[in-house]
């Protein structure tokens, strides 16, 4: 008798196409994964609908592996769908899991973007002042696009989520490790994050030339000098977010003579990445003034972007304050299944 | 120490990192409308919470939205804290230490003041306006200062109103 292989189901979100890059990067390990398991839906790659979904058993799908942020109410309506017909469901790379680099508009507003992107950008031509409608008509046709929300949200602010691989995007190699886990059942306790628990620093192999007392005097950034490549960018005045970033990555911005940027998300025992590494960074500077400490400060381009560069909506703020929650009450779609 | 009004034996919203605000000092409240702020106030344990009792003993007037937070020392306070604070229910967030050169850890309020600047920053690209954090010293003997301290500050961020933080729990989800 041929025993029936797990259903898997991959998905995209508010997403970049990075995640999805990454499975296809397993190169020939993927054939491995294509052999143990029945890909149900995996619309980079695969041609399926929604309602082959919609007519699957609850729970019938395995895993769910969604990559992405929420910002539509067809993300959340999908996500919800594969929640509701997956047993377990993994947030895929950092903007699932904290939100990511989409996840930086929520320190602007839907109005600002809509106006930069159809009216004020450069490169846009738009006399008409066209700007997408969730309703409209073509030929006397009804056209509904996604409702596109004020905020973006984390996977976890809108469905139970099971596990989480970080990264921007996930390297291969952790990837594969989680699946295997996965396919053998051996899966630590719900909510885990698959990757090591140490901060980027421990393993960093940079972390013998940091000293104990770093005095920066001046911040560069990364394109304005040539670092030294064997000696921790903190030291050489290069912001490096290595003390608030989880490891797992294998350093690979390190060892391209780049600082870490944190796209691994926090450790454990962090609640907001950025703001831990606000204190961290600023404690290095070599400031005993208030005016000092201002000139530091000053030096530090865009804190927000640069400590908080994937993990907005998840951090304590969340978004930027101007603006109320406009989050529908229910992600629901009212499309007939495609 | 006289009797403590019960607002101000706990905020609204519980805070979650292990502190609890202490308020047994003998101040006199102010008289303040409803709508009222509140300010979260880390106060070290070695000044400024020593300045606090010293305004209670003179009893000095303090606007009743203020929390007290003891602190071992001001460098203590890093940002996840004050963050952690707003999130809260805090409408404003000031942070006193000891006077330069006076810490008991040395160096302690030399971290603080090197943090605050860019954590302002960070605040104002959140839309937190600069009024509402704030970092100064108050020693042990300055009863007067922290009145004054405490109760410019509460005015500021009365004069901007509450903070409203946008909910992170949509509503709808499955959590
Ligand atoms: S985590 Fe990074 S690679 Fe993956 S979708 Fe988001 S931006 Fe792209
Ligand atoms: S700060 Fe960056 S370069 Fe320095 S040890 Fe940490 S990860 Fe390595
Ligand atoms: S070094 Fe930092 S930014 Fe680079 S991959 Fe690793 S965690 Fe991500």
């Amino acid at each position: 008798m041929i025993k029936q292989k797990p259903k898997v189901a991959f998905y995209w979100c508010a997403s970049c196409g990075g995640c999805e890059e990454t499975v296809v990067d397993l190169n020939a390990a993927i054939l491995d994964v294509a052999d143990a398991v029945d890909i149900v839906l995996w619309p980079v790659a695969l041609d399926f609908k929604y309602h082959h979904i919609e007519a699957l058993k609850d729970g019938d799908i395995a895993v769910s592996f969604i990559n992405g942020a929420i910002r539509t109410n067809e993300q959340a309506h999908i996500s919800k769908l594969l929640r509701q017909k997956s047993g377990l469901v993994v947030a895929f790379g950092s903007c699932a899991h904290t939100g990511g680099i989409p996840g930086l508009a929520n320190l602007t507003s839907r109005e600002e973007i809509f106006r930069t992107s159809f009216h004020e950008s450069p490169t846009v031509v738009n006399a008409s002042g066209t700007v997408p409608q969730e309703d409209s008509l073509a030929d006397g046709m009804p056209v509904r696009l996604p409702a596109f929300w004020e905020e973006v949200h984390t996977l976890d602010q809108w469905i139970d989520v099971d596990y989480y691989i970080p990264g921007c995007p996930p390297p291969p190699a952790l990837v594969l490790s989680a699946v295997t886990a996965i396919l053998e059942g051996k899966l630590p306790e719900k909510g885990s994050v698959l990757a090591p628990a140490k901060a980027l620093c421990d393993t960093c192999p940079r972390r013998k030339t940091k000293s104990e007392n770093t005095k920066i005097t001046k911040i560069h950034r990364p394109h304005e000098i040539i670092a030294d490549p064997e000696i921790c960018f903190l030291e050489q005045g290069i912001i490096c977010c290595g003390p608030a970033t989880r490891s797992g990555c294998g350093e690979v911005c390190i060892n391209g003579n780049m600082p870490c940027t944190g796209c691994f998300g926090p450790p454990p025992g962090v609640i907001d990445q950025g703001a831990k590494l606000i204190s961290a960074i600023s404690s290095l500077f070599n400031a005993k003034t208030k005016e000092e400490a201002m000139e530091m400060a000053r030096q530090v381009v865009d804190p927000a972007g640069t400590f908080h560069r994937y993990t907005v909506p998840s951090s304590l703020l969340g978004c930027r304050i101007h603006k109320k929650a406009a989050m529908p009450a229910d992600g629901r779609m009212d499309r007939e299944a495609a | 120490m006289g009797a403590v009004p019960a607002s101000l034996l706990a905020p609204a919203a519980p805070l979650r990192l292990g502190i609890s605000p202490i308020t047994n000092f003998g101040w006199r409240f102010r008289r303040c409308s409803v709508t009222d702020v509140k300010l979260l106030t880390f106060v070290c344990n070695w000044c400024s919470y020593g300045g606090a009792d010293t305004a209670g003993g003179l009893k000095l007037e303090c606007p009743p939205g203020v929390r007290l937070v003891r602190v071992m020392c001001s460098g203590r306070v890093d940002a996840q804290l004050i963050l952690e604070g707003f999130r809260s229910g805090a409408d404003g967030v000031l942070v006193l230490g000891c006077h330069p050169g006076d810490c008991h850890y040395k160096e302690g309020n030399y971290v603080a003041q090197k943090r605050a600047p860019l954590l302002a920053r960070m605040l104002e690209q959140f839309g937190i306006e600069r009024e509402r954090f704030r970092i100064d010293w108050v020693s042990a003997g300055e009863g007067e200062r922290f009145s004054k301290v405490v109760n410019a500050m509460y005015d500021n961020v009365a004069r901007l109103g509450p903070l409203e933080l946008v909910d992170r729990k949509v509503e709808g989800s499955m959590r």
